[in-house]
């Protein structure tokens, strides 16, 4: 009878950890802001159709970075766990503390169970709060670990260097166009320094607005809309008090919007 | 029911199967005791005491259709309720009215709702009007074995089709039969008068006002003959729900807009009892 090798609990759990960081890693990275109505989740996607970030309740928003069959898994278990506590009790109920609990157990158990292959996802919950003070974003890591973030938080490939970069930069009480400004150019720097563009068609983006009048919160930022955020950018990174126009438009272009659902995006882009 | 007390705490296997974009079919296989199909009712002697809703009608008109309905629940001979909401938003583009057992039609739109709701969450787009009312039915055909113990539901489902641009009503029985109506309709006890008023009055090209102002006629007109059905309560500021949906979405009328609508038609009714005159040729 042969004796298997013997190999350090330490051992066994840094290679599993080492196995996701890299899955995680060749994923692009994506970032998560607090701004002065809101959170906006900004992320370079070529995909006009697997989406990054989506809608998980009224109020609660979703962003993964990684192997997208296992955060899609996750994300439809996230909305599924959130309907059925809502239809339980009361949509006042499901909360994003509730949430980020579940999937850091979830991916936690994964990740420490040997019989199975750890998840290569990072994920955030955010949700929006009835004041910039409410708004709550979590970061959970491959491991089953919470974070509880503020301000801006990035996950994905070069996470790292894109944190400090922001939170360098982030302050409360941005705009929309000034928070979104921020996250382009925090994606646009590459790993080794350098700086690239990416074009608005790359971008997803979507929020969660506090001033939508609707109960569900969450809005996909498309085509006419969105180019004319980051126009507005364009035109007010020269004078400071520029920030009135972009937040007019951005504005202007929620209140078109209000009567429509974002469904897939395009009830907003007909609109725009 | 909570989702996460199994011993762990991470979601169940349940929830991270990949399928089905159905809340129902979720629940059926995770919570089948939440369904609301899934109960059953001992077999009883006569009718079951519960209050109910009555009358709702809807009228197509260019551009959209509007779905209204009284406010009283009546229970036996009894008013249960007077101020009563049996007409929900189901999604943005579409409403139902519900007529029936109370308790179990809130029920069905608040399922039916998260239905069309997490549908659209799961798979990143809304289903079709048809899907919507094929799903409606499938739910009122779970409660059929209720329906036979006397608490039925019966709804009126309006929505605007995004697809084609236009209003379309959907009517049901008991049994979950569908049928699409052209124009207008009605459902509950005072459907009947409802009905006959909006045939004399019902044109093809209704304004968004004149439609409205349509329904809360033919809402008052079965006030008038059917006792379960109540009309503008004055006194009392209740006044009917009456909603609008069209390519911007679901609107439901403040209760000024209401209000302005009811006193309206009663001013008009001091002069002429039976409401307007239609021609009679």
């Amino acid at each position: 009878m042969s004796t298997p090798f013997y190999v350090s609990p330490q051992q066994a759990m840094a290679d599993r950890a080492e196995y996701a960081r890299k899955g995680i890693a060749r994923g692009r990275s994506l970032v998560v802001l607090q701004y002065a109505d809101g959170i906006v989740f900004v992320g370079e996607n070529p995909s006009r159709a697997l989406h990054k970030f989506s809608e998980i309740y009224d109020r609660i928003g979703f962003a993964a970075a990684g192997k997208y069959n296992e955060y899609e898994n996750l994300r439809i278990g996230g909305v599924r766990y959130a309907d059925l506590r809502g239809y339980t009790y009361d949509r006042d109920d499901v909360t994003a503390r509730g949430l980020a609990n579940v999937y850091a157990q979830t991916l936690g158990t994964i990740f420490s169970s040997a019989g199975e292959k750890p998840y290569e996802v990072e994920l955030v919950v955010a949700e929006v709060g009835e004041s910039p003070d409410g708004d709550q974003i979590y970061r959970l890591p491959h491991d089953g670990s919470i974070v509880d973030e503020h301000g801006s938080v990035a996950v994905g490939g070069s996470s790292e260097q894109i944190s400090s970069y922001l939170d360098q930069r982030h302050r409360e009480g941005m705009t929309l166009a000034e928070a979104l400004k921020l996250a382009v150019q925090a994606l646009s720097r590459d790993t080794n320094g350098g700086e690239r563009e990416i074009p608005a068609e790359r971008l997803e983006v979507a929020v969660l607005d506090r001033t939508r009048p609707q109960q569900r919160k969450f809005k996909r930022i498309v085509g006419g809309q969105l180019s004319r955020l980051l126009d507005a950018e364009a035109g007010g990174s020269g004078p400071a008090s520029g920030s009135g126009g972009p937040e007019e438009s951005g504005d202007s272009g929620d209140s078109g919007d209000s009567g429509k659902k974002d469904a897939g995006g395009d009830g907003s882009e007909g609109d725009a | 029911m909570e989702a996460n007390t199994r011993d762990t705490g991470r979601l169940p296997a349940a929830f991270l199967t990949p399928g089905s974009s159905s809340f129902m079919d979720f629940l059926s296989g995770h919570a089948p005791d939440m369904l609301p199909g899934k109960r059953s009712v001992p077999p009883l002697q006569g009718a079951v005491e519960a209050p109910h809703g009555t009358t709702i009608v809807g009228v197509t008109f260019p551009g959209g259709v509007v779905l209204a309905g009284d406010r009283r629940a009546t229970m036996g001979n009894m008013i249960a309720q007077r101020d009563i909401e049996k007409v929900f938003p189901a999604d943005e583009y579409s409403a139902v009215g519900i007529a029936g057992t109370a308790g179990l039609a809130v029920e069905m739109v608040k399922l039916f709702q998260l239905e069309l709701e997490h549908f659209e969450k799961v798979e990143g787009a809304q289903l079709s009007l048809e899907g919507k009312a094929n799903r409606l039915s499938t739910m009122i055909r779970s409660n059929l074995a209720m329906a036979m113990q006397g608490l039925a539901v019966v709804p009126l489902f309006a929505g605007y089709d995004v697809d084609r641009g236009k209003g379309r009503i959907f009517s049901y029985d008991v049994t979950g039969g569908r049928s699409e109506e052209t124009g207008f309709s009605s459902t509950g006890s005072g459907s009947v008068f409802a009905r006959s008023a909006m045939k004399k009055l019902y044109r093809d090209d209704l304004t968004e006002e004149q439609a409205t102002t349509l329904v809360v006629q033919a809402l008052y007109d079965a006030a008038d003959d059917d006792s379960a059905t109540g009309g503008p309560d004055v006194a009392r500021k209740i006044y009917p729900i009456v909603t609008v949906i069209t390519e911007d979405g679901f609107r439901r009328l403040t209760d000024d807009e209401s209000s302005g609508i009811a006193r309206s038609i009663i001013e008009h009714r001091l002069e002429r009892p039976d409401g307007p005159r239609a021609a009679l040729l």
